[in-house]
Parts: C-alpha cells; sequence; structure tokens
C-alpha cells in the first residue's frame, strides 16, 4: 500500500514525517532559544492525502508540515475545532481520528491517510442534537463555547471508553481539557447524566 | 415553593440563547472568517528585554517560499497615530497609547513583537520566523519586582489617602502587621487573540478582532488611522473568554490593518500561547502590607494598608489594590499608600476583579489573622464591623446584604463543626480546615445605546456594539426583554458584537447587565409607549384614551381596566399602515453622587479543605459562594458565572504565577503547561447563593454584576481555610508545599 508521495518506504516517511514534526510541532518557546537559521529551506511539495472527515471523503493535497487541525480550520473551513495553545496542552483541539481522541495540533495532517475524523460538525446528527450535546446545553457547561467542542468530543470517549463511571473518574479522564471559565462542574454533572442514562452513544 | 425557588428553577430550565451555536462547533470566533485571498501574519519576537535593535536582515526571510512581506521599524508605512508630533495632528486622530508596534527599534519587552511575516500560508509564515535576523544593543532589563520595590527612587505615582489618624492600628489593644506577595497572573483565555483585517480602497477598513468591546476598539482603530469612525467596522461575533484581556487594542490589531493595507489583502494574524503571556497584558505583580488592629471587642481602631503593583517602563498602568480598606468595614482611622514599580515588561491590564482580587487578598487575610488574635470568630468580627454606609464617601450603600450571605453560607459550609483553635480538626489522617473572605467590588451603571425593532409578526429584535465573553449577556438580555415585554423568549433575538450597531460599552468591571439591561429595558418602554399612541390614534376602541389608560403585553394593546379592549400588534401595525416600529434609545449611567448612594455587588466565600501532614498535599473539598448582586436576572447563568469565579480563585491561590527569569527577562513557563490553570480534578463541589434581592436605587432593572465579585475573596479563604487546618500562614500566593515547610 502506497501511504504517501513523500517517499517510497515506509520507513523513509516516518523519519521525513517526525522530522518536519520536530521542526514545526515543538513548542516555539524552545526553537526561538537555537540561532537564526543560516539557510532558506526549499520549498515543501504538497502532498496527496486522501481521509473521511464526518463521514466524507476527501482527495487533498496538503503541505507536510500542516498539522490536522490546521487543516480542518484552515483549509477545509471545520472551524469547529479550535486552536487553545498548539502544543497538546489544552484540548481545545480534540478530535476523533477512527473512533479515539486525538489532539489535532500533535497530528500532522498526512499522517491520517485513510484515516476517519469526526469533528464536533460531524456530531449531531443533522439538526438532532447528540446526547452528550444535549446535556452540556441543559447544565450549562460553558460560558464562552470555545473549549466546548474539544470537552465534548472527549467527554464522548470517557462514556464510550467506560471511564465515566464516577465523577472522579470522568474528573481525572477530562484533566486533557481546560476550562478557564470554569465550567468544570456543570461539565461534569452534564458527563455524569450521560453515563448514567444508559444510552448508546 | 417560594417565589425565589420558582424563579431558579424556571431559568434552569432555559438555556443559553446561543447555546446551540456554540455546542455544534458553528458559532464563529474571530479568526475563524475565511476571506478570499487571505494572507497570514506571524510576529518575529524580540529575544532580549530590553535596548535597541542595531540592524535586521530580513532578506532570507523575503526569499523563503510564500513570504509576501516582512515588515518591521524601516518599512512600516506612516501611521497618523504613530506620530509624536502632537500641534500639526489632525482633529480625528489620537497618538497610539502603548507600544507602537513595528513603529522604532527600541526594545522594551521580552517577546515584544519586532517584526511582522506576511505569507501565503501559516505554514510558510511560520517557516521563515527563523530567517529573520535581528543584531541588537542589549541593556540590562529591570525585572526583579520583590528586590526592585525595596528601592524607593523606582517607585512612582505615589497616592496617599488618609481619614482620622495614621497608623492608628499600633495603638488597638490587639494588632497584627504582615506582608502579601501576589506574583503576576496571566488572563489565558482559551481563545487566543486574534484579528483580521481587511481594506476597501484606502480609506474602508473592516476587521473581525477578539475584543470585549468592538465600538472601543473601532474608535482606537479610526483614531490610529486617521479614519472617519463610520468607515471602520469591528465584528466580534463570539468570545472565547477574556477576563480583561480584552479591554484594550492590543499589537496584533493594528499590526494586521498594517499589513493588509500594506500588501492590499486580507490579513490574519493569531497569537501563539506563549505570545499571551507577553503581548496581551496580566495582572501585575503586587506586594502589599496592612496593619490592622481592634479593641478586645474587635472594634477596628486602624486599618494601614501600603501596596505597589508593577507596570512597563513605558507606559502607566494603576490598580485600585489599597482602596478596599478604605470602605468595606467600619472604621474612623484608615491610611492608605499606593505606588507603582516600573519594569522592563510589557505593560499590565485588568484581570478579572481587578485591584479588588488582590487588595482583599491581603486584607481578608490580615482580618482573619486578627481574629484568631482576638479570639473571636473571623464572621464575628466581620459582623463587628459592617457598615450600612461607605466609610470613605460617606454615601449610604444602596443595599449591604453581607449578613445574609455569612448566615447562609456559615449553615450550608458546616461552620459549626470548625475548630477554633488551628491544626485540631482531623479526618482520616487528613487536617481538615474552614475558611472565609468577602469580595466587594463596584457596581456601576454606565451609557449604552440600543436599537429595537419591533415587527408586525410580533418578533422584537434588539442590537448594540457590544461583545459577550462569555457571562451570558446575550441570554439575559433576551430574558430582560421578554419579561419586560411579556412575550416568550423565542420572540426576542439580541444582536450585538458589530461596532455598526448602536454604541454600547466595553464588557468590564461586571457594569454590563446594568448598563444594557437598562438600555434594554428603556428601548422596550419607549416601543410600547409607541404602540399605545398608534393605538390611540388609529384603533378606533382606544380613541380617545390615554397613554396610561393603556398597557401592552403578549404582543397585546389593550385597556388596562378592561383586558376584554384589546388589539394585536400585527393589527394595530396594519391599520397604521406600518410593517414594524424601529427606535433607538440611548440610557444614560449616574454616578454614586447622583445616585446619593454607594453601589457595590458583595460576595462572601466559604471553604473547607483538607491538607495531607505528610506532604502538604491539599484537597479543597467544598466551596460556598454567596453573592449580593441585587436583583439576578438569570438563576442558571449567574450561577455558573459564580462557580467560574470559584474555579478561577483556586488557580489564584494554588498554581497560577509567570516566572521570569530576572536577568533576561524572558517568561520561563509560557506555557500551559509550565503556567498551571486549574484542571477538572482540582476542582472543589461549589454551591452557589444569591440573596436576590432587587437594588431599587439602581433603577428599575434592579441588577448588579457578578463577574467580578465571583473571584474576589476567594484566595483568602483557602488561605484562610488552610491556617485553621495547620496553623501555617501563607502570605505570597501560589500556595506550595515548600511554603507549608515542606521540600519539594
Amino acid at each position: 500500500m502506497k501511504r504517501c508521495a513523500i517517499s517510497d518506504t515506509r520507513r523513509g516517511f516516518i523519519i521525513k514525517s517526525a522530522s518536519i514534526a520536530a521542526l514545526y510541532l515543538t513548542p516555539s518557546i524552545l526553537v526561538k532559544a537555537y540561532a537564526t537559521e543560516s539557510v532558506i529551506p526549499l520549498p515543501i511539495p504538497k502532498e496527496k492525502l486522501q481521509l473521511t472527515i464526518n463521514g466524507k471523503l476527501f482527495n487533498l493535497e496538503v503541505d507536510a508540515r500542516t498539522s490536522l487541525l490546521n487543516l480542518l480550520r484552515e483549509e477545509i473551513g471545520y472551524t469547529g475545532t479550535k486552536k487553545g495553545c498548539e502544543m497538546g496542552q489544552c484540548g481545545a483541539c480534540i478530535v476523533h481520528v477512527n473512533g479515539k481522541r486525538t489532539n489535532s495540533c500533535l497530528s500532522l495532517a498526512v499522517t491520517n491517510e485513510k484515516l476517519s475524523v469526526t469533528t464536533i460538525e460531524g456530531l449531531a446528527n443533522g439538526e438532532a442534537l447528540h446526547p452528550m450535546q444535549e446535556a452540556f446545553l441543559k447544565n450549562d457547561s460553558f460560558q464562552c463555547g470555545y473549549c466546548t467542542p474539544g470537552q465534548i468530543m472527549s467527554a464522548v470517549t470517557c462514556v464510550r471508553e467506560g471511564k465515566a463511571k464516577t465523577k472522579a473518574s470522568i474528573k481525572n479522564y477530562m484533566d486533557s481539557n481546560i476550562c478557564r471559565c470554569g465550567a468544570y462542574q456543570n461539565i461534569v454533572d452534564a458527563i455524569y447524566e450521560v453515563a448514567q442514562s444508559g444510552k448508546k452513544i | 415553593m417560594n417565589q425565589d425557588e420558582l424563579f431558579y428553577k424556571s431559568t434552569m430550565e432555559e438555556e443559553r440563547v446561543d447555546g446551540i451555536e456554540k455546542i455544534t462547533g458553528r458559532a464563529k470566533y474571530s479568526a475563524e472568517h475565511s476571506l478570499p485571498n487571505m494572507a497570514y501574519g506571524v510576529f518575529v519576537e524580540s529575544r532580549i528585554a530590553k535596548g535597541t535593535i542595531k540592524s535586521m536582515d530580513i532578506t532570507k526571510a523575503l526569499a523563503s517560499d510564500g513570504v509576501i512581506d516582512v515588515i518591521y521599524y524601516e518599512n512600516c508605512p506612516a501611521i497618523p497615530g504613530y506620530s509624536t508630533d502632537a500641534t500639526n495632528r489632525p482633529k480625528n486622530v489620537s497618538e497610539w497609547r502603548g507600544h507602537k508596534v513595528l513603529h522604532d527599534n527600541v526594545v522594551r519587552f521580552f517577546g515584544q513583537p519586532i517584526a511582522l511575516i506576511v505569507a501565503d500560508t501559516l505554514e510558510n509564515a511560520n517557516a521563515a520566523i527563523r530567517l529573520v535576523k535581528a543584531e541588537y544593543d542589549t541593556v540590562i532589563p529591570e525585572i526583579d519586582f520583590d528586590k526592585l520595590r525595596l528601592d524607593e527612587s523606582k517607585l512612582k505615582g505615589t497616592n496617599n489617602y488618609k481619614r482620622g489618624e495614621e497608623k492608628k492600628y499600633k495603638q488597638a489593644a490587639v494588632f497584627i502587621e504582615a506582608e502579601y506577595n501576589i506574583p503576576i497572573e496571566v488572563h489565558n483565555p482559551m481563545e487566543l487573540h486574534a484579528t483580521i483585517a481587511v481594506w476597501e480602497g484606502d480609506d474602508k477598513l473592516t476587521v473581525y478582532d477578539k475584543n470585549q468591546g468592538p465600538r472601543n476598539t473601532q474608535v482606537t482603530l479610526a483614531r490610529t488611522f486617521g479614519l472617519p469612525e463610520k468607515n471602520v467596522r469591528v465584528i466580534t461575533e463570539n468570545v472565547g473568554g477574556a477576563f480583561g484581556s480584552g479591554l484594550r487594542t492590543w499589537a496584533n490589531t493594528p499590526a494586521a490593518c498594517i499589513a493588509a493595507k500594506k500588501i492590499q489583502r486580507p490579513v490574519k494574524i493569531v497569537l501563539t500561547r506563549p505570545q499571551m503571556f507577553t503581548m496581551i497584558g496580566y495582572r501585575p505583580h503586587s506586594w502589599q502590607k496592612v496593619g490592622i488592629g481592634a479593641d478586645n471587642s474587635g472594634i477596628l481602631q486602624g486599618i494601614s494598608h501600603e501596596g505597589i503593583s508593577n507596570t512597563s517602563k513605558y507606559e502607566d498602568f494603576r490598580e485600585g489594590l489599597v482602596n478596599v480598606s478604605r470602605y468595606l468595614y467600619a472604621c474612623a482611622n484608615v491610611d492608605t499608600k499606593y505606588s507603582m514599580l516600573p519594569l522592563d515588561l510589557s505593560t499590565p491590564i485588568w484581570m478579572r476583579g481587578p485591584g479588588e482580587a488582590s487588595g482583599c487578598f491581603a486584607l481578608e487575610s490580615a482580618l482573619d489573622e486578627l481574629s484568631y488574635k482576638l479570639k473571636i470568630d473571623p464572621v464575628e468580627l466581620r459582623i463587628k464591623n459592617f457598615s450600612d454606609i461607605n466609610p470613605e464617601s460617606k454615601l449610604p450603600f444602596s443595599a449591604n446584604n453581607l449578613k445574609d450571605c455569612y448566615a447562609y453560607g456559615k449553615e450550608k459550609i458546616g461552620w459549626s463543626k470548625r475548630s477554633k483553635t488551628p491544626g485540631l480538626l482531623k479526618e482520616n489522617g487528613w487536617q481538615i480546615g474552614y475558611g472565609m473572605a468577602v469580595g466587594v467590588f463596584g457596581a456601576g451603571k454606565g451609557v449604552a445605546s440600543v436599537r429595537a425593532i419591533l415587527n408586525n409578526n410580533g418578533t422584537l429584535v434588539l442590537e448594540t456594539a457590544i461583545s459577550d465573553m462569555g457571562p451570558g449577556t446575550t441570554t439575559s438580555m433576551t430574558r430582560i426583554a421578554a419579561e419586560k415585554m411579556q412575550i416568550p423568549l423565542e420572540k426576542v433575538k439580541f444582536k450585538l458584537g458589530d461596532s455598526s450597531l448602536p454604541p454600547g460599552p466595553s464588557q468590564g468591571g461586571s457594569g454590563t447587565t446594568s448598563t444594557v439591561g437598562s438600555a434594554v429595558l428603556l428601548a422596550c418602554e419607549t416601543v410600547q409607549n409607541k404602540l399605545k399612541e398608534l393605538a390611540i390614534k388609529f384603533a378606533p376602541e382606544f380613541a380617545n384614551k390615554t397613554v396610561t389608560d393603556l398597557l401592552v403585553e403578549n404582543s397585546l394593546v389593550q385597556l388596562v381596566n378592561n383586558d376584554q379592549v384589546k388589539i394585536s400588534i400585527t393589527e394595530l401595525l396594519k391599520i397604521a399602515e406600518k410593517s414594524n416600529i424601529d427606535i433607538t434609545v440611548t440610557s444614560t449611567g449616574k454616578t454614586a453622587q447622583e445616585l446619593k448612594f454607594a453601589t457595590n455587588s458583595f460576595s462572601v466565600h466559604f471553604v473547607r479543605l483538607a491538607v495531607n501532614p505528610k506532604n502538604g498535599a491539599i484537597k479543597i473539598q467544598q466551596v460556598v459562594a454567596t453573592a449580593d448582586a441585587g436583583k439576578i436576572i438569570n438563576y442558571k447563568t449567574a450561577r455558573s458565572q459564580m462557580i467560574g469565579g470559584v474555579v478561577g480563585g483556586v488557580g489564584m491561590a494554588m498554581s497560577e504565577e509567570a516566572k521570569f527569569d530576572t536577568v533576561t527577562g524572558q517568561i520561563i513557563n509560557a506555557s500551559l503547561h509550565g503556567y498551571h490553570v486549574p484542571l477538572h480534578s482540582e476542582i472543589p463541589p461549589t454551591d452557589v447563593w444569591f440573596v436576590n434581592k432587587p437594588d431599587n436605587n439602581m433603577g428599575e432593572l434592579g441588577a448588579k454584576g457578578v463577574g467580578e465579585i465571583s473571584l474576589i475573596g476567594v484566595a483568602a479563604a483557602i488561605t484562610n481555610a488552610l491556617y485553621n487546618a495547620t496553623g501555617k500562614r501563607v502570605r505570597s500566593l501560589p500556595i506550595t508545599p515548600q511554603k507549608l515547610g515542606f521540600k519539594a
């Protein structure tokens, strides 16, 4: 199976993607500690990428340096997934990749070849809200709403993975997601309510 | 069920009117607008804190793939508001306040934006950052607050206040003196500050910008670029938190405007998380000293409160750090002294509960210390020194229901279980402590304009140029209008977040609900009067009646004393041959002096916590947050705001601290990993209770704000509970195991 046009071998791909990741995903505060570069980097050719987002198949050509987060927000226009730190520290960018929660800011877009991504926009069934979205509304589990998509995506896997049996286990699981408005208590209430309802989500 | 409970139940069943947009990801924040041909701007930051840039080589960056321009002091176009020449300044221009981005080669703080790279993609822009080479002449920066504050020659803007005798506390039967230290805290809203700027021709500018006041940003940009206000449109549909960081216009906004004009394309700038620590302000570092004394019965004899907080070297930023000691308690002898300490840092800005949050930490800690020395219950001590009037202005408080808050909070937290002697109460090997503290903040009512359009289908549209950073303003305003018009919530649409709407205030200082709410009430009343006038003029059944004979509710105009005589709004507008009623009103503010009352919101926080005596680990077990903020418009959103304030206060007490390398001036923890904000598992269950009595002196609305008081006092309640648990007093935030005597 040809993974990517960037190199002929899987090993070559891993090496190259790892070095791109090292360069572009390292917190800028660390990168800037090094001296300025003297060589102008060569233009980066676009890579082919096929992936499914919210059930829709996309055949794309993307910059190999683009994170999944920036692909969603800047290229495709799925801005429901939020950018909060680009260092995997806040959880605002969490999406599901093949059902697993993933910090999309730490995932290079090209590493998602043939994978299936679900964002907040793909959670509701048309106009019918997902039970977790309904519970967030009812429990007032957000204020500014910016961390909310990430919280909801994490909340869904929290229940699916069986980590929502007690409020304490919900809190531990959800420590991945920062809410600066401080809606935590209402978020935990919403998740607990959905878990207790026994609804298959 | 009493009236309060009925009201609470009904609003708890309502949902935020903008809720569905936010939980489905459809709500658009400032960086999320996509414009054709948009370019991306990223800042190059200074690697020194103080000095000048000798030279900057941008040639390699310019040659890098996709780079359109690199803008810096050598090639930045002239900006009218950047000129310091006051005599030749056009009338519609004001000088930009603070750091003029991309303007000169002076470096004022570490991480200052010194160049803007503009490229076709974000990736190409980021890749060019390291190609810009700057050479500096470096000067050793002054960063170390704790050391420099001791040098009086470094202080500026000293402000003194005195009533009665100075330092009178020293003559009291019982007194304490203590110093309190609060490090720099950073707002860190989850949404990164961002701007998209686009020009139409030379003189029409539209910006999508994160701020707490689109009107304020519009005026700032118009006056900076010398444009008529109507030619500048600022769109701020949704704000992902701000807590004060959006109260002024920062470098990203003019930089995007400058770049968009220079390259003749829309430009988007989104700050990085580390840049959120240096480019958008912070709560200043503060040092305070409180001396407080009472007679043996606990009556306060004197308070002396001294404070210093830092500002930048290029701008003054003052806080009301010590003011709370002048007016919260009855005391004849009070003196305060406040000074600024300029450092080689960027300028601070108000952060949730500005001044009072830091000031109450000192005063409420000091009162707690005094209570132990007096052997008087801390709540009793506060009640003994309760004041009906504001002792500073001598005006009566419009309402001060602190005693109700004390009573409820004591009961709910289980205050009777508290040990009077610290360190005695234990549970499963953990030390248990109870603490409380008061919070207070001004509750003003300012000027706001609202446009109201009542359509012939009975729907009401309200418009004003404010923004909603999360408290639920849109929801509250919808509720105020629906109640006044006696129509369902669904029939009201409240529009905000666009400077082209009638001017409204910036969202800050807990003033939005009272200010904009009063304007909404006035708009509704005006619409109702118009309807009554139309009914008298056009509907035969109301001929010869006067407006006082009529009332408007549920989309009907009817007689006050006979509800059988009525006409629907739809019918009335039809016979009057109007498609709608469209009015704009301005509601004026009133000062305390005009009101002849001092208007404040109050809070009391009660905390129960447990400390592991083996390692100093602290578990906050319960918080009871009570507030006196007049009439509560929406219990659900006000409750959420109170809970959120507790979370902010937990951060202030337990972990938040921007740490500096005092040699270079660099923040060494500028990330959400290094700068720890509270997480899910660190938050105690919080009960919220409101006095919920309308403050009639605040006008018909009777409501005051809760945004600040929700946080003010929380940190002191926690350190007071910690003392009760362990006998160890922490006066320097945040609390760490080391400060409790444990090794790291």
